[in-house]
């Protein structure tokens, strides 16, 4: 798929930042504040949390290199509808993968794989990068973008599940330490959603104190 | 007295610009102005200062709360020691409710303060005292039974999320106490509510009582203490909140120093009568036949419009905005209690959410303020 026609090499400094960019900077979850129903939903485990990362990261990756691909085939009135065609597809494509490989964590994501066609991260990205750049960059910004939501979601859900349920990857990390024995008690109130968005705010007053530049003027 | 200022003065400059300890500048006046009226000057704007700052507000709350605590330290002691044969001495019940309420105080004010101090250090803020206030309302609402770690957690999580994420005392859209309680409502569900908590109890002896709340949910009313019992406070439940008798004397003090505002009391009472009149009204199950007065009595009502919603930070800061807000209050609190057996505390759910909404009933009360005096302008110069 790289197509490189021009003189530009695979990882200039340009294509470095579509990856970079997301990570922190532009990150669609704490600057952007997109997909924020999912980072709340499915994030009480850590390991949901992974395979929903991944899941976006696939079809953010691939959707953008097909409508980079079609982006001078499509006309512009009926584009939002390819695009969802698109990403519709490839959702029934993941679920299904899922569903024969991964099944007891498709069970827990139920619902939520099939509304990362609603995740508007990728619907924004279409729009606004690979409906006008090539695919190799498209493919980059996808990638780069879906890591960049991806983190959030496994950075929430290692802590959720580490002080709510006292596990990582379901392995009884408090228990084994000893604990319990002293007295402790897991968390009821990471298990509920809104301890996600404690959790992403955290995360947003760290990367807002790290990078000023990103604080918001009122 | 004299000693002690000239010492100050002299390790005065160790901790100024240059000084060896520059890094604790914030540490050292917050010290200092605790100990001495400071004797800054202001250098421009109005030059008019009022006596009252904030160390002196922050003091007459603490003062108010004394009553409430000491009548707590004494019934958590009481309490006990219904459960068991015997009732000792006086001095023997003060001294068993002071083991048990003194450590949760102490963690609560150790907690809280390193934290306030560690970010008034890293900010280069002074040292705020709004702390003082908060780290002896988190006692106070909280069961005796509370293990210390959970206090010292939820206190933190109060300051750090509830406060400091905002920019420190005076910026937090949130009580700070009522915070830290939510936190431990549904973050320890087990050690908050149910009929299990509100009495220390040896491990010897595992009795429990329910709090009159709690048998209200359950359906229980005949096992209802009396109204006077509920007033004067001989009932279990968190440390401060039983005695609403005491809770008034904390009142007077807050209204008659000026401190909290009587609108939002009083109408927070109303708000709280006139719910539990509807609901007498109503009268579909046993808890909504619980007379209106009674519920004004019961759990933390009294004590969270006394000492919460008047909180001057998080309630609203228009007069008129302060009566929707108490009223809003009471009308909430009892609807919460009734409507959801699972919330039993409904006041504490009530004034949080109200002082979500106080920046919003503020907008609107200087926005139909701002309306009005615009028409009257349009009036006379037509």
């Amino acid at each position: 798929m790289a197509e490189t026609k021009e003189k530009e090499p695979l990882f200039s400094t340009k294509n470095k930042k579509l990856l970079s960019e997301p990570m922190v900077r532009n990150n669609p979850i704490t600057v952007q504040v997109l997909g924020i129903c999912s980072a709340l939903a499915i994030t009480v485990k850590l390991e949901p949390s992974l395979v929903m990362a991944l899941s976006v990261v696939v079809i953010m990756g691939v959707s953008n290199v097909i409508i980079s691909l079609l982006r001078n085939m499509i006309p512009p009135r009926i584009r939002i509808i390819v695009m969802l065609t698109v990403i519709a597809s490839l959702v029934v494509l993941t679920d299904e993968v899922l569903e024969a490989f991964l099944y007891d964590v498709s069970k827990q994501l139920s619902v939520f794989v099939g509304l990362i066609i609603t995740n508007c991260i990728i619907m924004g990205r279409l729009e606004a990068f690979a409906s006008s750049n090539k695919p190799w960059p498209s493919f980059l910004d996808g990638i780069g973008n879906a890591a960049g939501y991806g983190w959030i979601l496994i950075v929430v859900g290692f802590f959720r599940e580490l002080f709510g349920s006292g596990e990582v990857f379901g392995y009884p990390v408090f228990e084994k330490i000893g604990l319990y024995s002293i007295g402790y008690e897991n968390n009821g109130l990471m298990i509920l959603p809104p301890a996600a968005l404690f959790v992403v705010g955290i995360i947003i007053w760290v990367q807002r104190s790290r990078h000023p530049e990103l604080v918001e003027e009122n | 007295m004299k000693a002690l200022r000239e010492y100050i003065d002299k390790i005065k400059p160790h901790f100024e610009k240059g000084g060896k300890f520059e890094k604790l500048h914030s540490v050292f006046d917050g010290f200092e102005t605790f100990l001495f009226v400071p004797n800054r000057v202001t250098t421009r704007g109005s030059h008019i200062r009022d006596a009252i700052d904030m160390k002196r507000t922050m003091a007459t709350v603490v003062l108010a709360m004394f009553p409430a605590l000491l009548f707590g330290i004494w019934n958590v002691g009481y309490q006990h020691f219904q459960v068991t044969e015997s009732m000792p001495e006086f001095w023997t019940i003060v001294g068993y409710g002071l083991i048990k309420v003194l450590p949760i105080v102490v963690v609560s004010y150790v907690t809280g303060l390193a934290i306030e101090f560690f970010f008034a250090q890293i900010r280069g803020h002074e040292i705020n005292e709004g702390f003082l206030v908060s780290g002896m309302l988190i006692p106070l609402v909280l069961p005796p039974t509370i293990p210390l770690w959970m206090v010292a957690l939820a206190t933190a999580f109060a300051v750090i999320l509830g406060k400091e994420v905002f920019g420190g005392t005076g910026m937090n859209i949130l009580n700070p106490a009522l915070t830290a309680r939510a936190f431990l409502f549904f973050a320890y569900p087990a050690y908050m509510s149910g009929d299990k908590v509100w009495i220390a109890e040896n491990a010897a002896d595992a009795t429990t009582g329910a709090t009159p709340l709690a048998e209200a949910a359950a359906g229980n009313s005949d096992s209802l203490p009396d109204f006077w019992n509920m007033f004067f406070g001989f009932i279990p439940g968190s440390i401060g909140e039983t005695s609403t008798a005491l809770i008034i004397v904390g009142a007077i003090i807050l209204l008659f120093t000026g401190v909290g505002s009587w609108r939002i009391m009083l109408t927070a009472i109303l708000g709280g009568l006139t719910m539990g009149l509807l609901f007498n009204l109503w009268g579909a199950n046993e808890f909504m036949q619980i007379p209106a007065h009674h519920q004004l009595v019961m759990g933390g009502f009294a004590f969270g419009v006394v000492f919460m919603a008047t909180d001057p930070v998080s309630a609203t800061q228009t007069t008129k905005g302060k009566y929707i807000y108490g009223f809003l209050i009471g009308f909430l609190g009892i609807l919460i209690r009734v409507f959801n057996p699972a919330y039993p505390e409904g006041i504490m759910l009530a004034i949080l959410f109200m002082n979500v909404m106080s920046p919003l009933i503020d907008h609107y009360v200087i926005q139909a303020n701002i309306k009005h005096r615009m028409k009257r302008a349009k009036l006379n110069s037509a």
